[in-house]
């Protein structure tokens, strides 16, 4: 047997691999089930009763604006309105138009394969990332801190190999898992807007951007598994690559956003690490700076904007995989085992 | 013989900011011949798990030379690896795994048949006992599976760290009888150990190393023989004659110790010449017993390592060749 066949019999015999698996197919089955039960097929009664509530609603909003404008000009009449109720002229006052108050608004939920599916790619992947990260660092960390690590060199002198050996195991063990599940999440999603939803309008382009975004994904989830992989190894310690990322989270991420804010900076959320994450599963973030007013033709003041693009994240991600992987590497070559 | 094992003018340093620099290794050698088993001992600190360490390439070494079965290490040991089975201090393994699936894996990772597994087991006494997960064995089991997993790849060479470290009366017999029968179906084995009576039972040479450097080594008979410190025990037929056959003896120039039954006489090259001296004087030996020198007050002298009463020794404060209580000019393979 290779050394990486016995390193993937050893990641898959490990119980924390297995819990740890198991309990993010779990949660992700458990989003698909509660997807389903809270959105609803929409019929043509439903949307009948919801275009009735919209012209009911309207209605409302018409009888309401009229006695507020006779209101306002009984005020303006009788000199009581002082207050900074009512504006200066009471014909401003008017109902809005019909097509301004929609009838989806009195729709119940329903899921919109078209629409909806490509956020949902976000917390699949984000799960995915995390259980990769926690197994990644454990299938490594136990090793050091219960001396297998040395014993598996006393029988395979070679570091880097034996550790890129492990990595590469331990990334087919997640894609092994993690492609499966991604074929399950799109038959998922898909039965829950056969029953629950709509799977109208799909065309070719659309299914392209979703298998792109889901590519995406399950980039992101090798990327965080080699991290944790990579920081439990720099640390020999599973708690390494955990307090490391508790570390960078608490203070590194909720610290620095504070502090940003306080200091009033401009496109905080540019210096935040989940912001690039965000970027490379939607393609674009659009920041945008409140404080600042960019005068349009119409008069309207519209905040100024910055892009962040998931090619810029994936400078991010290489840069990360590159120096923290780098290093993990260099210390196996490098310092003593003891 | 060929030298299974040699190393020359072995350094480690660590360095600290805090505790400066601490020389782990000083320029250490050693020279295992094949099919022996060899003793390595050292007290506590004294380097001897740093030098395995080294050897096996866990370690960076500062300086010096290393050979394993005849090649260069830590350069050749991907080639060497495979003859090589060690455990190195204590036993350590995934306590989740049973220790069967504990083998299996190293077997995988060193492409060695499955079935060697259920051998070594057998060989060490855990055949019944194998499907149980690591973290549920004594330290004594996990002490046998150490020694499992380094004889799964049926070595030429065995180093083994401290294996009877708490195997019970019937373990460390049943280590001891496997470390012979491996070194007479031709394995070198190199038994570091801090039980010494068991070294000098089982082993055919020694190595004692003290801070760093070694500070005797040889055959354990010739080891013991440069030790021998001539001491023999006498009684004489009534105890009232004790104080004159002390002046006698003294005056002949042998140092002698006065109990209150008998004499201890130093530096006694031939017992006769005491009974000859004394039958002289109309007194009569009823006991003349030579006091012969055992591994573990050869290890004390050599490694200045002997408690003394109302001291507390610590860790480093051991012999180092060269340096202050340097033992006298020593013969044969002595510090050599």
């Amino acid at each position: 047997m290779s050394l990486f066949r016995t390193e993937l019999r050893r990641l898959s015999k490990r119980r924390f691999t297995r819990y740890m698996t198991l309990l993010g197919l779990l949660v992700l089955a458990a989003v698909v089930v509660g997807v389903f039960f809270t959105n609803q097929k929409i019929d043509a009664g439903q949307l009948a009763r919801a275009e009735r509530q919209a012209d009911q609603q309207y209605q409302e909003q018409v009888r309401w604006s009229e006695q507020e404008r006779v209101a306002c000009e009984q005020a303006k009449t009788a000199g009581t309105a002082t207050d900074g109720r009512y504006p200066d002229d009471c014909s401003m006052i008017t109902a809005p138009s019909r097509d301004q108050i929609e009838a989806k608004w009195f729709l119940p939920s329903t899921f919109d394969f078209k629409e909806t599916f490509d956020e949902t790619l976000i917390p699949f992947a984000a799960i995915l990332a995390l259980v990769g990260f926690v197994i990644g660092a454990s299938f490594v960390g136990a090793e050091w801190s219960t001396g297998g690590m040395m014993n598996l060199l006393l029988w395979r002198p070679k570091r880097l190999t034996v550790l890129l050996t492990k990595l590469a195991a331990l990334l087919t063990g997640i894609l092994a898992v993690t492609l499966p599940a991604a074929v399950l999440w799109f038959a998922g999603f898909w039965a829950v807007a056969n029953f629950r939803g709509s799977t109208e309008k799909m065309t070719s382009g659309v299914w392209q951007s979703f298998m792109l975004t889901g590519v995406r994904g399950v980039v992101l989830v090798l990327v965080l598994t080699t991290i944790g992989f990579a920081l439990a190894s720099l640390g020999r310690h599973t708690a390494m690559a955990l307090g490391g990322v508790v570390a960078v989270m608490v203070v590194g991420q909720f610290g620095l956003g504070i502090l940003l804010s306080m200091a009033s900076v401009r496109f905080a959320e540019a210096w935040l690490l989940p912001t690039y994450a965000l970027a490379w599963m939607t393609k674009t973030v659009t920041l945008q700076d409140w404080n600042s007013c960019n005068a349009t033709y119409y008069g309207e003041c519209k905040p100024a904007t910055m892009d962040i693009t998931w090619q810029q994240s994936s400078v991010l991600l290489s840069v990360g995989v590159v120096v923290i992987l780098g290093a993990a590497l260099w210390a196996m070559r490098r310092r003593d085992i003891s | 013989m060929p030298a299974v094992l040699e190393i020359e003018g072995l350094r480690k340093t660590y360095k600290s900011r805090r505790r400066g620099t601490r020389n782990a290794l000083d320029g250490f050698d050693m020279r295992v011949d094949a099919g022996q088993v060899h003793g390595f001992l050292g007290p506590n600190g004294s380097g001897k798990t740093t030098t395995l360490r080294t050897l096996l390439g866990l370690i960076r070494p500062d300086g010096g030379r290393m050979a394993l079965l005849g090649h260069e290490v830590p350069d050749a040991l991907p080639t060497v690896a495979g003859q090589v089975g060690a455990i190195v201090e204590s036993p350590q393994f995934f306590p989740h795994f049973t220790a069967r699936d504990t083998l299996l894996l190293l077997a995988g990772a060193g492409e060695v048949p499955a079935v060697r597994v259920d051998e070594v087991l057998e060989l060490v006494g855990l055949r019944d006992r194998s499907g149980e997960r690591v973290k549920t064995y004594s330290l004594g089991m996990k002490q046998r599976l150490a020694v499992a997993s380094a004889l799964l790849k049926n070595p030429q060479l065995l180093i083994l760290d401290e294996p009877a470290n708490g195997l019970d009366p019937g373990g460390i017999r049943e280590m001891r009888t496997l470390m012979r029968t491996l070194a007479e179906s031709g394995m070198t084995v190199v038994l570091s150990s801090h039980i010494l009576g068991e070294i000098q039972l089982i082993c055919d040479s020694v190595t004692i190393i003290s801070l760093g450097r070694r500070v005797a080594f040889g055959p354990v008979d010739e080891v013991l023989a440069q030790h021998s410190s001539g001491a023999v025990r006498i009684r004489l037929e009534a105890v009232s004659d004790l104080p004159v056959a002390t002046e006698a003896l003294t005056e002949a120039g042998i140092r002698v110790t006065g109990h209150p039954d008998h004499l201890m006489l130093a530096g006694v090259d031939k017992p006769a010449s005491v009974t000859r001296l004394l039958a002289e004087k109309n007194l009569y030996v009823s006991e003349l017993a030579p006091i012969a020198v055992d591994l573990e007050s050869v290890f004390l002298e050599l490694t200045a390592t002997a408690p003394v009463p109302g001291q507390h020794r610590q860790v480093d404060e051991s012999m180092k060749v060269g340096g202050t209580g340097q033992p006298g000019p020593a013969g044969g393979g002595w510090g050599a």
